[in-house]
């Protein structure tokens, strides 16, 4: 085996394939990425019998061939590399790699130990690839990263004919996206939980790329059990996970008896600058009336911060406290420049979307981007 | 400690009877105790003036039994002189592994009353009862069956003295000694405070009282009247300000167990080793309501919940996790643990389990802790049905009331027949 190739190139395959190795794997071979080049490209797969990725890159191929590296090292090797083309080889039980005036050996694993990498599932549509990252990267702040429920650390996907719905919950806030895409075949219904952290990081490489990103998953049959992602030149799969996911939609309120209307960008500003006072999981409170919005934080003995700002509220007037990360989470995804809060009642969770300058109330309520927080009770 | 001319312990006003409603701090203070453990042992020496110090020639009296005491032995005091004072005492050296195995144990009934211990040295300590007292009654009734646990179980007396705070609660059991109670009701605090010397003031020794005396101030009334800026003047800013406010019957400081004992726990060794997931499950269900119901008397929630196991070749290994909101709920803390022993034993596999336990830790008083609220929560949750176990617990004993899986299976000859 023996190639030439862009460095650039060489270096984003390897490292986002490298990201998915395990820590710590059951078998030496697992912490390793198969190079394989074939028909003048270069296939960089990785797997951990999780979750598997593969890029297709084009390279300049002298000979074809495949080889077995620790997936670590080589990405932080091409990582430092200069500018410049790499010329990479095996040789013997070795992989040598040249760069400018560097020059690498990396010892090779045995091929053979290597396990054979997921079939892609069937295909089941496809979507756009910027819109599903922007989407993904919106719910996956509010999956939970408890692992004792595993079944909250996932991204349930819910399938329904055009329309994908994008769910999470850590049992403290829930968000909540949707979203078009094409199915394969009309009328298409299904689900899938999918670990949030792997959509997250294979949503972020998928989507500057462009284009369509294929959603893949079997009903039964071959690859069940896993889901497949595929875009440019890069493909995923993951297992997904088990568990019977709660009814989240019904947690919505259906009435709500308050709104306030601010700017997100200010209200990022004012909690971020208040929380400087809260300690983690203590609480910022936000007071809610038709002179506008205070943001407090902090207790009578401790330090002690409050700002106003302009807020267009309409309802009786209330003071709702929530836990300041979990709220500038919400914010910080939110897709227009105001953000729209909806309260029941303090001790009710408190619904976040967006809307643009001049956008009305109904409009809010259908917004395709809900992120529902529950509050802290103050004194329980 | 120069003597009262009352005998307080003997008016009723401030006797077992008293109303007790709002002190709920103890003061429990061992009687002589370095005496009594050698007399509970060499219970022949009873009766007898027993003296426990250094027997060198610069020994000095550690303790001194009451009847020593008549003598007018006093701990501190030269053995030269105790021995000149009472020849015919019995003096012993001291054993003081005795006494910090004895005292370990005063120290736990204390701790089964309430984890809100603050262990003063090895034979005194304060308690604070709040959270005791749904469960076992008022302060005064907690005092007296604490008092006659001791006396029951390690044949050994203590005064209590029960009040509004660590000041006055002290005060009252000095005065209560021996083997006395007294209680501080709130509406005589005063009447309790003003005629005592201002020696009874917490920081106030010989050198501060003469420099009271010299204003005219002998009784803790006169400081409690005189001006505080000449009290601030004569004593300084902060010790002037100080006395005036014990004066006052006023001291702000609460019982604070040490860092190291912020935690709460309970393990089990089993009789014969254990591999059943069952009977682990069921034993750290057990373990879980123990320790969770011992938080809650207590006022306190905690966010990291920790499961200790110890193999039958004695390896010990334990593994924690931090929650994301602080708990007192049975529920979150078995569901917490079970999960940390699932992994556990997938790790480790199924190696007979000799002893298990549970510990909360990074604890945090309950009251006016905010807290997060969890989607769907309802309204009246695991927390109300804890709460609810708890009061049944306190009136009818824990065998009234405990988890489904915790009830013994039918087939028990001992309790078959009987069903809730």
């Amino acid at each position: 085996m023996k190639f030439r190739v862009e460095r650039d190139a060489l270096a984003e395959a390897v490292a986002w394939t490298a990201k998915s190795l395990p820590n710590r794997p059951p078998v030496p071979v697992l912490a390793g990425v198969l190079l394989r080049v074939a028909d003048g490209h270069l296939t960089v797969s990785g797997f951990d019998y999780e979750v598997s990725s593969q890029v297709r890159v084009l390279v300049n191929a002298e000979s074809d061939g495949v080889t077995l590296v620790s997936g670590r090292l080589l990405a932080e090797i091409t990582k430092a590399l200069p500018a410049k083309p790499v010329d990479v080889a095996a040789v013997g039980s070795h992989l040598e790699l040249t760069c400018g005036s560097a020059r690498f050996t990396l010892p090779t694993m045995p091929v053979e130990d290597y396990p054979t990498l997921p079939e892609m599932p069937p295909t089941a549509g496809q979507i756009d690839a910027a819109a599903f990252a922007a989407a993904v990267a919106q719910v996956a702040i509010a999956a939970g990263r408890d692992d004792t429920l595993p079944m909250m650390t996932g991204v349930r996907l819910e399938f329904e004919g055009e329309t994908l719905t994008m769910l999470t919950t850590d049992r403290f806030r829930l968000a909540l996206r949707e979203l078009t895409w094409s199915p394969a075949e009309p009328g298409a219904s299904f689900q899938a939980l999918v670990p949030a952290r792997t959509l997250a990081d294979t949503a972020k490489t998928l989507g500057p790329l462009g284009g369509n990103v294929t959603i893949a998953l079997a009903a039964d049959g071959v690859g069940e059990g896993m889901i497949g992602f595929a875009g440019e030149g890069r493909r995923a799969t993951s297992r997904l996970l088990d568990g019977d996911y709660p009814k989240l939609r019904s947690l919505f309120p259906d009435a709500y008896n308050a709104q306030a209307r601010v700017k997100a960008s200010s209200l990022v500003e004012v909690v971020k600058r208040v929380a400087l006072v809260a300690e983690r999981s203590t609480p910022v409170r936000l007071s809610f009336s038709e002179d506008g919005l205070v943001v407090e934080a902090g207790g009578t003995e401790d330090a002690r911060a409050s700002e106003a700002l302009e807020c267009e509220y309409s309802g009786e007037a209330m003071t709702i406290a929530f836990n300041h990360q979990f709220l500038l989470d919400g914010l910080s995804v939110l897709d227009g420049p105001v953000a729209v809060l909806s309260f029941t009642n303090p001790m009710k969770p408190a619904v976040l979307s967006a809307s643009a300058e001049d956008g009305n109330s109904d409009a809010d309520a259908k917004a395709a981007y809900r992120y529902l927080l529950m509050p802290i009770r103050l004194n329980s | 400690m120069s003597r009262q001319p009352v005998p307080r312990e003997r008016d009723a006003r401030f006797g077992p009877g008293a109303d007790d409603a709002g002190c709920p701090i103890l003061h429990v203070d061992m009687d002589a105790f370095y005496a009594s453990v050698e007399l509970r042992r060499r219970p022949e020496l009873r009766g007898r003036p027993v003296i426990v110090g250094g027997l060198g020639p610069r020994g000095v009296v550690s303790a001194a039994s009451y009847e020593a005491r008549t003598f007018g032995v006093r701990s501190a005091m030269p053995m030269a002189r105790a021995r000149r004072a009472c020849p015919q005492g019995v003096y012993l050296p001291p054993d003081f592994t005795e006494y910090s195995a004895v005292s370990k144990l005063v120290m736990a009934m204390f701790r089964d009353v309430t984890p809100l211990v603050e262990q003063l040295s090895v034979d005194e300590a304060f308690l604070d009862v709040s959270g005791a007292v749904r469960l076992f009654g008022s302060p005064g009734a907690i005092a007296q069956r604490l008092r006659a646990r001791v006396a029951g179980e390690l044949g050994l007396t203590c005064s209590v003295g029960v009040a509004q705070n660590k000041f006055l609660a002290k005060l009252a059991s000095t005065r209560a000694k021996p083997d006395g109670l007294l209680i501080v009701p709130r509406a005589l605090m005063l009447d309790f405070l003003h005629p005592l010397p201002v020696g009874a003031l917490w920081g106030v020794g010989e050198r501060t009282a003469e420099v009271l005396r010299r204003l005219g101030l002998t009784l803790v009334r006169d400081v409690a009247n005189a001006p505080p800026a000449s009290l601030r003047s004569a004593l300084g800013e902060a010790a002037g300000r100080h006395v005036h406010e014990l004066s006052w019957g006023r001291d702000e400081r609460r019982v604070t167990t040490r860092a190291a004992e912020k935690s709460i726990g309970a393990e089990t060794t089993f009789d014969v080793d254990v591999t059943d997931p069952d009977q682990l499950r069921r034993a750290l269900l057990g373990l879980a309501q123990q320790s969770t119901r011992r938080l809650r008397s207590a006022a306190l929630t905690g966010r990291t919940v920790a499961l200790k196991v110890r193999y039958d070749d004695f390896t010990t290994v334990s593994r924690s996790r931090t929650l994301a909101v602080a708990t007192d709920v049975t529920r979150e803390v078995f569901e917490t643990v079970w999960g940390l022993y699932e992994t556990l034993r997938a790790t480790q596999g199924a190696r007979p389990v000799r002893l298990i336990g549970v510990r909360i830790e990074s604890l945090v008083e309950a009251a006016g802790t905010p807290r997060q609220l969890t989607l769907g929560e309802p309204e009246h949750g695991w927390r109300e049905a804890d709460q609810a176990a708890d009061a049944v617990t306190a009136r009818f004993g824990s065998a009234a009331i405990r988890p489904a899986s915790l009830l013994r299976p039918r087939e028990d000859p001992g309790t078959a027949a009987s069903s809730a």
